[in-house]
């Protein structure tokens, strides 16, 4: 019997929608699921599961189970290529779902990995996804080949049609025999030169639902009986909930109940309840306002004394010590720099930033005696099941996670690494009925999991032709409790594993500690860092008389792959240094997730000091693409992302809590700031795999401080930009 | 209190306090999810609709202000299964990445374009600088409004 993920009310409905004249069927169980009620997904009768990944229907339609999630990034287009790619079926004749949480959970993770996070997908998941449809094409040839009696190297697969001389029949004829079928061995898969659907652009599947409004987020979900919690939790994170009074907004319109949310002793991590309280009431804005009528007492706790500040004054107080030694080259740096010589020294950091996804963190759960259902835009289904799992003491068999579009990921995981999943299984296993959970903006990002501040300290000496001999830098991370975590690797990343071929090298971390819960962003580390090294490189090369890319083209000689996309840079923007007084071109270089980006920046600063990003020319080597259309969107997308930040970003902190928590005051990159944005590959193909997701958003901020350096002559060492004087005279 | 809307065409009669933001009535009281929320406080955009045409963020007017005039949402846009211009356009473009926006960009694109056949980059930017987009597809917003002026050109 096969399982899937579709309902046959999803599959109808679908169908429908179908023949309005899409050109390519799709469908989202999840969604769709929550449209009508919690059950178990239903089996489809009319498509034979080949294996877990892909189904084949009577007409040939093949629908491909994603098991990862949506946000835009093109997962359900992406696994959906590489599916057709290798069982050789006309691409028109694909659609996409997502896969099952609970049969991943429940049959020894079939699907391998269900998290969507660091850029992986393609560039890590590619053998095993690529493997399934590899498997299904050999098998449909086998069944084929035992039919005709003839060897299944005899049998030709192409675009949905077994061949072998005379004899042809349909994958669809042949798919019940497939599926019970056992290889001897597994094939390998292709190599690129043999692709002839990877590497063209495809328009995403997710597409024409998003302009209708029928695509179906987490905050969407609407169940019957279901009632609507707004929460507020104490305002400097981790502190304690003294009492709140209910009695005064109880009997206000459709309240229901308030409830107490505690943290657990000693549990900080990632996903835990802080302390806090939630009203429930007939409709979220009700509750909302309930909320923010109750009178509630805190007790903000010793980190109430934190400010930025107090972070700053911290920083640089562990930059004056020694820190933990994760790169040490060479003869020692630290020396030869306190030797004296011409050194070049500087000090760089960048403040908290926050998620901000358009969809506010949210979760639908409906705890019944039988089962858990929950909804959650997160970007780990398995995580948000097992929270779900353990909040409601229920064995993960009985817990169902439907899996949504989500209104934004940038490594936040959104419900799933955050603590509302927890709240909207308590809250739905003490009402007994479903409750859906929305943060206001204001809880979201004064509650979010932040990227993390940091400092660094750079230090270069001077050599023979005006190049740097001795490079050496200590940085402070700062993570929750100093929590190594997501410290370790990221603190590093961009500054200890720079490429630059300096001959002595010394590279020190602290990791700095915080109250405030610290997690993964889009291009963690190299998102930060990139800003700061690329930015003193310029330093370093202009102070040694050098242009700044003949330095980097110089200080990565004999490194291919820098040099392509280096020498690419320079023929597609044409990056000069002699532009008038207020225009300036500035570039920059880092590696990360796999692959090499570079960005050029043209800039105009007017003379009282505004800024303007004309262009940004981003050339990658990301080794492949599958998709060029999608990877050159998530390019522009990730440009936009961290130009956001650097431009007119940062979160202040005052008194332990953050104090621009809505829009209004955290500034967001608007349609007036957004630059032009060329893409151009420079792709090296081999055995190298880089992602797409993150990688050219980190380069940008150095490009946009070093242009505006040229305009200005202003060293920019810190973001966001707007909060310098830029003006010249 | 009872009050009476005009929503796609339909009428919607909901049970709420006059102070609601039209939002809350159109997701939690009659269940129209295409509209967004995002902030709250009119910032972001993610909740615009149309009022009698004009582009409005509905987390920010009461409901008690639009009884008595047209109300269009993202899902009555689509006029008899026939897509918008600006729909049709936003998928040529292939403008949305996660989507969460689009609903409110999608709006107040239909609305710049109702009084501007053939707007100019400024006035695009002008128009649009009210609806954020985290996901960064401005430059496809741009030629998405674009490519939906030359449709509706044509029509």
């Amino acid at each position: 019997m096969t399982q899937t993920t579709i309902s046959r009310r999803a599959f109808i409905q679908t169908s429908v929608a179908a023949g309005g004249g899409l050109l390519l069927g799709f469908h989202v169980p999840g969604a769709d699921a929550a449209s009508v009620e919690a059950h178990p997904w239903k089996t489809p009768t009319d498509g034979v599961e080949i294996n877990a990944w892909l189904t084949i229907d009577r007409n040939g339609v093949v629908t491909v189970r994603v098991p990862h999630t949506e946000m835009g990034q093109g997962a359900l287009t992406s696994v959906a290529m590489m599916i057709a790619e290798e069982l050789n079926v006309d691409w028109s004749k694909i659609q996409a779902v997502f896969a099952d949480p609970n049969r991943h959970l429940t049959r020894g993770r079939e699907y391998k990995v269900m998290t969507t996070h660091g850029s992986q997908l393609v560039r890590l998941q590619h053998p095993h996804i690529m493997q399934a449809g590899a498997s299904a094409r050999e098998r449909l040839k086998a069944a084929a080949a035992q039919a005709w009696r003839v060897d299944r190297s005899a049998v030709e697969a192409k675009l949905g049609v077994l061949k072998s001389g005379k004899r042809s029949g349909t994958y669809a004829e042949f798919a019940t025999a497939a599926a019970a079928i056992q290889l001897p061995t597994e094939p390998a898969i292709k190599t690129p030169d043999q692709w002839w659907l990877l590497g063209q652009s495809k328009q995403r599947l997710d597409i024409p639902r998003k302009v209708d409004g029928s695509a179906a987020f987490a905050i969407d979900t609407r169940l019957p009986g279901m009632v609507y919690a707004a929460v507020k939790c104490c305002p400097v994170p981790w502190g304690k909930l003294k009492s709140f009074s209910f009695d005064a907004v109880k009997q206000r319109p459709g309240v229901i109940a308030a409830i107490e949310l505690k943290a657990v002793p000693g549990k900080t991590a990632f996903s835990d309840m802080q302390n806090g309280v939630a009203i429930v009431a007939d409709t979220w804005y009700r509750a909302k306002t309930a909320l923010d009528l109750m009178p509630i007492e805190w007790d903000f706790g010793p980190a109430a004394q934190s400010s930025t500040e107090s972070q700053w004054a911290e920083a640089r107080k562990l930059l004056e010590q020694p820190g933990e030694v994760s790169n040490a080259t060479g003869a020692n740096a630290i020396e030869m720099i306190g030797a004296g010589g011409k050194v070049i020294a500087a000090e760089y950091h960048r403040p908290w930033e926050t998620h901000a996804r358009m969809e506010p963190i949210n979760a639908t759960v409906s705890v019944t005696d039988s089962r858990v259902d929950v909804w959650s835009p997160t970007q780990d289904q398995s995580l948000a099941l097992t929270l779900a799992a353990d909040q409601t003491g229920r064995d993960v068999k009985d817990v169902f996670v439907h899996t949504v579009f989500l209104g934004g990921g940038f490594g936040g995981g959104g419900g799933g690494n955050t603590a509302v999943t927890r709240q909207a299984a308590e809250l739905s296993r003490q009402l007994k009925r479903p409750v859906k959970v929305v943060w206001s903006r204001e809880e979201d990002i004064n509650h979010d999991k932040q990227r993390p501040p940091n400092m660094t300290a750079f230090k270069a000496l001077l050599g023979d032709k005006g190049l740097p001999s001795a490079w050496f830098t200590r940085s402070v991370w700062f993570t929750q409790d100093g929590m190594p975590r997501i410290g370790a690797a990221h603190a590093d990343y961009s500054i200890g594993n720079m490429p630059y071929k300096v001959p002595n090298r010394h590279h020190e971390r602290h990791n700095g500690k915080t109250h405030i819960p610290t997690a993964t962003h889009r291009a963690p580390g190299a998102g930060q860092h990139g800003f700061m090294t690329e930015s003193f490189v310029d330093e370093v090369a202009i102070a040694g008389g050098w242009n700044p890319l003949d330095w980097r083209i110089e200080m990565t000689k004999g490194m291919d792959d820098w040099q392509r996309v280096l020498l690419t840079l320079k023929e597609k923007s044409g990056f000069r240094t002699d532009l008038p007084r207020g225009e300036g071109m500035g570039i920059g270089i880092v590696e990360s997730h796999g692959s090499i980006a570079a960005a050029c920046a043209t800039v105009t600063v007017s003379r009282r000091g505004a800024l303007h990003v004309e262009k940004l020319v981003i050339v990658v080597d990301s080794g492949h693409v599958i998709n060029p259309l999608g990877g050159i969107e998530q390019c522009e997308g990730s440009a936009a992302w961290e130009l956001s930040h650097a431009w007119v970003g940062g979160l202040d902190l005052k008194e332990g809590r953050f104090t621009n928590t809505n829009f209004d005051t955290y500034n967001l990159l608007r349609i007036d700031q957004m630059p032009q944005v060329d893409v151009h590959f420079a792709l090296s193909g081999g055995s190298k795999w880089g992602g797409l997701g993150e990688p050219a958003g980190p380069p940008v901020p150095p490009a946009v401080a070093n242009a505006i350096f040229y305009a200005t002559g202003k060293r920019i060492r810190s973001t966001p930009f707007r909060s310098h004087d830029l003006s010249w005279s | 209190m009872a009050i009476a809307l005009q929503i796609n065409g339909e009428t919607h009669t909901v049970d709420t306090e006059p102070e609601t933001p039209l939002l809350w009535v159109l997701r939690d009281n009659i269940g129209l999810t295409g509209t967004k929320f995002g902030c709250g406080i009119a910032q972001c955009g993610v909740c615009t609709v149309h009022l009698d045409g004009q582009a409005v963020k509905s987390c920010a007017i009461p409901v008690s202000a639009a009884v008595g005039r047209r109300i269009t949402t993202i899902e009555g846009l689509t006029a008899k299964g026939q897509l918008h211009p600006v729909q049709a356009a936003w998928i040529e473009a292939g403008v949305p990445q996660c989507g969460y926006c689009q609903s409110g960009q999608i709006m107040a694109a239909a609305a710049l374009l109702a009084r501007r056949r053939n707007p100019s980059d400024q006035e695009i930017d002008a128009a649009m600088s009210g609806n954020l987009c985290r996901c960064g597809t401005y430059l496809r917003i741009r030629q998405g409004i674009r490519r939906a002026a030359a449709l509706m050109q044509t029509e």
